[in-house]
């Protein structure tokens, strides 16, 4: 229900006094309404939940987060060895 | 796509697993919110991936679940009404209610239609001038910007022909719930991302110092829910209880002020009856009096519905973390998807319903071989 996915705004618009956007998922464009994020601008990758924009995707943090997660393996080399069974577990898949 | 699939990298996953299995030293009971977070943990079998001291247990976040039944009779008595047209999300259709579902009024001649946004309801009343349009306005913090916009641009616009039957839920209110259970088992939680990008999180702040519980407001993506999780044991082996932002991409600790703004100026803060749960003291919206115009409950005159649930259901017992699906007699056999007793199997997004669906009805024919499970029948 809470449901939400990010998308490109390749479009803005006005319609009766709204601020709408055509946003692109993958494949598919879908109209959203970006009222809530005044801010947005063509390029931009908006979370559109039921056709509306409910916020901008912080592309520096995305960035930042995923660096984070990307280098976990350093630190885990670092502090510990790998526990073989999560591995062998893993494999399993 | 960018910025979903970058968070179900395999390898990226497995790092995150493996940092989890070294921090982790004792047993710990943690929550997920959200039902898409239970949803996605299930399809992915993230819960087989950590160590077995780490127990996740699905929250009550799941705002189709949760509405009560008497509600969704009075929804299908307005929906079988030959002067409305009934709109809704695609969700609610299944829901069963006291006599069939909202399929089965409109098989009956119902005019029932999904719609994907609200404001899909302003151009359906637009067209319809003679019909009065009523949408089925349920969901949490995250869906209430976009009902609230609704009910305020049929207000502006003075189309008196366009109503909502509001059944709007709160977050906070539920965990606060749990943690006062004298049965709570919950020691940690993965705090709901979307609700959150509307409301920030200040407000789990003082629920976080009080009862002593790490909140770390996680995504839906695999990575996000292993990062989470990963942030929480953290917090929990360090003896911590503070609220932290995984999902720092999408939100900040103040969420989405305009969003905010309109949601208040809409809704106002009411007492609300949780199916499986029961009444939680100031745990949802309902239209302020302002929009009384606007307000479905009453411009139908739809009488107080006293509704019971099967007894052997204890979907309440599981949307407060106290017990699994497969716990109960009824799961995947008296009780599917198909034919749903209770709140958590009604929705696909419910506990039970999400256990069903990746096969793990099945497990307990096949208890003790967790590991050939991975992965499940996703």
């Amino acid at each position: 229900m809470c449901l939400a996915i990010p998308g490109k705004v390749v479009e803005a618009f006005d319609q009766r006094g709204m601020r709408m956007a055509k946003v692109q998922f993958g494949g598919i464009v879908r109209e959203a309404c970006l009222e809530y994020v005044p801010e947005t601008q063509v390029g931009d990758y908006v979370l559109v939940h039921v056709g509306f924009a409910i916020s901008r995707v912080d592309e520096a943090e995305a960035h930042r987060t995923y660096q984070l997660l990307e280098e976990l393996d350093q630190l885990t080399e670092l502090n510990a060895p790998v526990v073989d069974e999560i591995a062998t577990r893993g494999d399993k898949q | 796509m960018k910025y979903l699939d970058e968070y179900r990298d395999g390898r990226v996953a497995r790092k995150l697993v493996e940092e989890i299995h070294r921090v982790q030293t004792k047993p710990w009971v943690i929550m997920e919110v959200c039902g898409g977070q239970t949803h996605s943990i299930v399809k992915h079998g993230i819960d087989y991936l950590l160590p077995e001291g780490i127990e996740l247990v699905h929250g009550p976040g799941c705002p189709v679940c949760v509405t009560p039944l008497e509600m969704i009779d009075k929804a299908h008595s307005i929906a079988r009404r030959p002067d409305v047209i009934f709109c809704s999300f695609g969700d609610m259709l299944r829901v069963p209610g006291s006599d069939g579902d909202l399929f089965t009024i409109k098989s009956q001649g119902g005019d029932v239609r999904v719609v994907y946004s609200p404001l899909d309801c302003l151009k359906i009343a637009r067209a319809n001038p003679d019909k009065q349009v009523v949408f089925f306005a349920i969901g949490f913090e995250t869906t209430a910007p976009a009902n609230a916009m609704l009910a305020w641009r049929a207000q502006q616009e003075g189309m008196k022909n366009v109503s909502l039957l509001v059944s709007h839920v709160l977050v906070p209110p539920a965990i606060a719930a749990i943690l006062q259970s004298p049965l709570n088992r919950v020691q940690g939680f993965l705090g709901p991302g979307h609700v959150c990008a509307i409301m920030g999180y200040r407000e789990y702040e003082p629920m976080s110092a009080r009862f002593k519980v790490p909140i770390v407001i996680t995504g839906f993506e695999p990575l996000d829910i292993l990062h989470g999780t990963l942030m929480t044991v953290r917090q929990l082996e360090a003896g911590r209880a503070e609220v932290e932002n995984q999902y720092s991409r999408i939100l900040d600790r103040e969420g989405n002020r305009s969003a905010q703004k309109l949601v208040c100026s809409v809704f106002e803060i009411a007492d609300r009856k949780w199916r499986g749960i029961g009444t939680i003291p100031k745990s949802g919206y309902k239209l302020r009096w302002e929009f009384r115009e606007h307000d479905a409950e009453r411009l139908f005159d739809v009488k107080e519905i006293d509704t019971r649930e099967p007894a052997i259901c204890i979907s309440g017992q599981i949307l407060k973390g106290i017990k699994k699906p497969h716990d109960c007699p009824a799961f995947g056999t008296l009780c599917s998807p198909q034919r749903p007793l209770g709140a958590t199997m009604v929705s696909a997004e419910g506990a039970c319903a999400a256990y069903y669906a990746y096969g793990r009805h099945l497990k307990a024919e096949r208890e003790n071989s967790t590991a050939s499970l991975v992965g499940g029948a996703a």
